[in-house]
């Protein structure tokens, strides 16, 4: 059986991603350092809950590990704040990011439209042959909350857009690290799909 | 801007069940809240909303259990709240699952609860309730009129028994600076009456803040739904009766909506 690891940062819900990935076919662990247990699984989930500082400090306490977990290509998803994370800075903390996607994470535009960005927006998908969208229709509902978005140097990187007065990235992929700044355990059969999708890229990587 | 209009199906909770009251009285119960969580789901609800109406300390441990076993069968959003009062709280709910907290009367005796709240799990995490009703006293700071009579809206607490003198509109702007990342707006003068939703209330708010709005309290029929999304800026409807004693169903809901050139996620 898949053993995917969800790396808790202490700060909210994890239950949900943890139950999809199980409906879907995945042995769940939940760890919050990286010690003995890097051998034991094969996909990583960066969860999407929390708020930049506080996640980033529970990384940062085992980051040297981690940077050598993401060196050896295993699968990692990063939900939202996940995704974030992976940048260089963001406007949401002070710290640095973990610096693995080069760019940055602004506040959506405050003057143009509500904040946060809460509820059901479409998926443009920019690059179909993602192993992240067997499947997936193109202008699918998925389920986004967030006030801020990442901005990547190499915008080749973005698989999919979605409009929220302005176009965001919605995932980017780069060599075996997918992001989706929406939730898909919150996506309904959508995201189920996406999970499903996720664990097979594991399987396959194994 | 192509977001979806939520229709978000609210479940009452008291101790364990499903209840639906009228104008936040006379309870009639209407189900088993993991039942019903996973139905509305597979229709197409956008979002749920518990709220645990009794919230005693003894009861809270049902609340956390329902919250785990929901979680496990849905694959939407779902906010839980009644009876947060603190950190500890908060954190207990969305660590059984639930991915927004609602706050209500903490927020109002302790503000900085929403800041503390927000600084944790993030602005989104953190919903704000207010319970409102229209006072024809005085004391408030925006005053409004109909029919020669004059009133303000008014905060209520403790399930929409207590006055609290705080006017509406005031607190609304006030609970947006401290950090909350959405309003879950319920007028107590329609709720429970199947009459419609109160638009002048989401009217007053909804134009002078700039986070969501989800619309509370009066839903009857699928056209009280058309008409809060013609008339106001809401990003949501909740409602209860229409849904739990099948009056109408999401997907007729949804379709007629979406007939209605409402942007609906189908």
């Amino acid at each position: 059986m898949i053993r995917i690891a969800i790396f808790d940062y202490g700060a909210g819900n994890i239950f949900s991603l943890e139950s999809s990935l199980k409906r879907n076919g995945a042995n769940v662990l939940i760890i919050d350092d990286f010690n003995d247990v890097m051998e034991n699984f094969d996909g990583l989930v960066l969860p999407g809950v929390g708020n930049f500082d506080p996640a980033l400090l529970s990384v940062n306490k085992c980051k040297k590990k981690f940077l050598n977990y993401i060196e050896k290509n295993i699968p990692i998803l990063g939900i939202c704040l996940g995704m974030e994370m992976l940048f260089e800075k963001s406007e949401e903390g002070n710290l640095e990011g973990l610096k693995i996607i080069k760019g940055e994470v602004v506040s959506l535009p405050k003057s143009l439209i509500k904040i946060p960005h809460i509820g059901w927006n479409n998926l443009e998908i920019v690059k179909e042959k993602s192993k992240l969208f067997e499947g997936i229709p193109n202008n699918s509902w998925v389920y986004f909350v967030h006030s801020y978005y990442t901005v990547p140097e190499e915008t080749n990187i973005i698989t999919a857009r979605s409009n929220y007065g302005i176009s965001i990235p919605a995932c980017i992929e780069k060599n075996n690290i997918f992001c989706t700044q929406f939730h898909p355990e919150k996506s309904s059969e959508i995201g189920e799909r996406m999970m499903k999708n996720f664990i097979k890229i594991c399987t396959q990587s194994k | 801007m192509p977001v979806a209009k939520r229709i978000i199906p609210c479940l009452d909770v008291n101790k364990g069940r499903v209840v639906k009251g009228i104008n936040f009285k006379e309870l009639k119960d209407a189900g088993n809240p993991v039942i019903l969580a996973k139905r509305y789901s597979e229709e197409g609800a956008d979002e749920l909303v518990f709220l645990d109406i009794t919230a005693a300390e003894e009861h809270r441990e049902i609340m956390k259990n329902i919250v785990k076993k929901v979680a496990s069968v849905i694959n939407i959003p779902f906010t839980v709240g009644g009876g947060i009062k603190k950190l500890e709280d908060a954190r207990n709910i969305l660590l059984s699952g639930a991915d927004r907290v609602s706050i209500n009367t903490a927020a109002v005796i302790n503000p900085g609860l929403i800041q503390e709240l927000m600084s944790i799990f993030g602005r989104q995490c953190i919903v704000v309730a207010l319970d409102v009703s229209r006072n024809y006293g005085k004391g408030g700071k925006n005053i409004f009129s109909k029919d020669g009579k004059k009133y303000w809206f008014e905060i209520k607490t403790y399930g929409g028994k207590k006055s609290t003198l705080i006017d509406a509109i005031e607190w609304a702007k006030k609970v947006e600076r401290l950090g909350a990342g959405e309003i879950l707006l319920t007028s107590i003068d329609t709720d429970g009456t199947e009459n419609g939703y109160d638009i002048e209330l989401l009217n007053a708010i909804c134009n002078r803040i700039n986070i969501p709005v989800i619309a509370s309290g009066g839903c009857g029929s699928k056209k009280d739904i058309l008409k809060v999304f013609e008339k106001t800026q809401v990003d949501a409807a909740l409602a209860a009766s229409l849904f739990h004693f099948k009056k109408a169903s999401l997907s007729e809901v949804k379709e007629y909506l979406y007939k209605n050139n409402i942007l609906i996620r189908l």
